[in-house]
């Protein structure tokens, strides 16, 4: 891979980032293709080759419903949550996709309340070149955290 | 009989059941005092899913209340469940969560203890030969028999384990009654289950808000907008109410209706009509013919599971108590084995409305932790649960919180015994 591609893959990680911590959460499908995988999943699912997932959606029209859902159903306690991702590890190409990784950790803030852990893991991505830049074909989100404190509402 | 933990001076008021006071979910000596009297006496608890340990020597490591227990296959096929404390030290020795064994070793001095728990093997039991002489050993009245592991006593009912510290404890059916087996058998009726994986999440509240979450149908078409938005749950939906003789347990049943606007969801202000999905899979529900009518039975067997059979979602809930404050909360989530991939598929597509994400879920977890803070703020307070009205009886409508009556009226008796 050339330096101007890791660049832009480096940009794209760190775009998504903002955008689930504080950006536009409508923003957060056009991420994605309109055929794609968008897994949270437990470690020990993924290890065991369990597939159920605290999230498993599998277009960009499911990813467009669980915003809908998260802003105008879910209630909640509000939170602030902040991703610390990593340098993206790339393990290869294939024409126009890249198949990537990257550590990540969320930490998570509640009104009045000090900053806490909240979900820690690795971003398992395959990325496709498009004309409009990277979109991803899957992300999935295996954590490490082996209990959830209480609920997850927002995109990882 | 007499308890250790008998120092709570709270007395509930005389036959006074559509209130519960917050020091119910709030007080310590009653808190280790329902770990006694409900947790590890009394009552059948549940364990796993005879699934997750399919071979001889496969194990999972739980919790009943606060401790933990080991389910087991031994060679002969048995379930076995014993407590993960070494009778030498006390050593918690089994730190997998699952995993295959031929016996269980004690890392500190490996004492070894076969599946059933049977005390095995005990380094220099008869001592180390050293010039001619024998140091040390056991002395001769120690018997490896009086050493086993802590056995609990193992009911199998069609696929699912429970244990029971006690060994007096009433026969499994008759701790569910009739009523509540039928429902019970509905979802387990001998068909082999396949697991499709867990969830945890750590919910910051007293465990018997979840037992009354699952036992409230009032609150569901109020706190789950997505609930009523998508048509699958609303108030006038044809439902039952039932529990068993003790109001203990309880079944919540319903079949849904076709969604939309009525007069009951004109009355709730965050519904939105015409709303559609862009991705319809969510909704992809396909009646079985196992269901035999209802849409959707939610089980709380008490004090420790949930049954969840909503559409095609099955999961056990496990609720484990961690403090008067917390408890962790395992959901299980299974399917059948003559489930084809399409089946599969719609369960796991399904149970993004349930879990510590779920469309229909997280928000309960989040209430609960709000009503636990609440309680603290007002101790002379009490909650009020008289939807329905004063009575205890099983209903054909949901706007009722008679199940949490009755939960309450057996909680009462049973800690307050003498
Ligand atoms: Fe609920």
């Amino acid at each position: 891979m050339d330096f101007a591609t890791y660049h832009e893959l480096q940009r794209f990680y760190s775009a998504y980032a903002e955008c689930v911590d504080h950006g536009d959460l409508d923003d957060w499908p056009e991420f994605f293709l309109d055929q794609c995988v968008y897994r949270v999943q437990a470690r020990e699912n993924f290890d065991r080759g369990f597939p159920l997932a605290v999230l498993s959606l599998e277009s960009k029209g499911m990813l467009k419903d669980r915003v809908y859902g998260v802003k105008e159903t879910l209630f909640h306690d509000p939170y602030y949550q902040r991703h610390i991702v990593s340098a993206p590890l790339v393990h290869g190409t294939s024409g126009d996709l890249i198949v990537s990784e990257a550590n990540y950790v969320v930490v998570r803030t509640k009104p009045g309340k000090p900053s806490e852990v909240y979900n820690a893991g690795r971003y398992l991505d395959r990325i496709q070149q498009t004309p409009d830049g990277l979109r991803f074909a899957q992300r999935i989100c295996v954590y490490d955290s082996e209990l959830i404190p209480n609920s997850m509402v927002y995109p990882i | 009989m007499s308890h250790p933990n008998d120092k709570s001076q709270h007395k509930w008021p005389e036959g006074v059941f559509h209130r519960v006071p917050y020091w119910a979910y709030t007080d310590e000596d009653l808190y280790r005092r329902e770990l006694d009297r409900m947790f590890y006496s009394n009552h059948w608890c549940y364990v796993g899913l005879e699934a997750e340990i399919p071979e001889p020597g496969n194990f999972k490591r739980t919790n009943i209340g606060e401790r933990s227990v080991i389910m087991v296959r031994d060679d002969s096929g048995d379930v076995n469940v014993v407590e993960n404390v070494c009778a030498h030290r006390g050593v918690a020795f089994c730190r997998a969560q699952h995993g295959t064994a031929k016996d269980f070793v004690c890392p500190y001095h490996q004492w070894s203890y076969d599946l059933k728990g049977n005390l095995q093997g005990v380094p220099f039991l008869r001592g180390v030969k050293q010039d001619g002489k024998v140091n040390g050993g056991m002395p001769k009245d120690f018997k490896k028999d009086q050493h086993n592991l802590n056995r609990l006593k193992v009911a199998v009912r069609n696929g699912v384990v429970f244990a029971s510290f006690d060994h007096d404890v009433e026969p499994f059916e008759d701790f569910l009654g009739p009523d509540v087996l039928a429902y019970f058998d509905r979802v387990f009726d001998g068909r082999k289950l396949t697991i499709l994986g867990y969830s945890r999440q750590r919910i910051p509240g007293n465990w018997k808000l979840m037992q009354e979450n699952i036992k409230d149908p009032y609150h569901p078409g109020l706190l789950h907008t997505w609930f009523i938005t998508f048509g699958l749950w609303r108030a006038d939906q044809r439902s039952q109410m039932v529990m068993d003789d003790h109001g203990r347990h309880a079944c919540m049943i319903s079949r849904r209706n076709d969604g939309g606007a009525s007069d009951v969801t004109k009355g709730v202000s965050s519904f939105k009509e015409n709303m559609t999905l862009n991705d319809p899979s969510f909704l992809d529900v396909k009646e079985e013919a196992w269901w035999n009518g209802p849409t959707a039975v939610m089980m709380t067997l008490f004090p420790s599971v949930i049954i969840q059979q909503q559409v095609n979602s099955l999961s056990t809930r496990h609720i484990q108590p961690v403090d008067r404050d917390n408890f962790d909360f395992v959901w299980t989530h299974f399917g059948f084995e003559d489930d084809d991939e399409a089946m599969t598929q719609r369960r796991l597509r399904q149970s993004n409305l349930f879990g510590p994400a779920g469309f229909v879920s997280a928000d309960d977890g989040e209430v609960i932790e709000f009503s636990q803070q609440g309680f603290y703020q007002r101790p002379e307070h009490s909650t009020v649960v008289a939807m329905g009205g004063h009575d205890i009886a099983n209903t054909d409508h949901m706007v009722t919180e008679t199940l949490i009556r009755g939960m309450y009226r057996y909680w009462q008796k049973i800690m307050e015994d003498e």
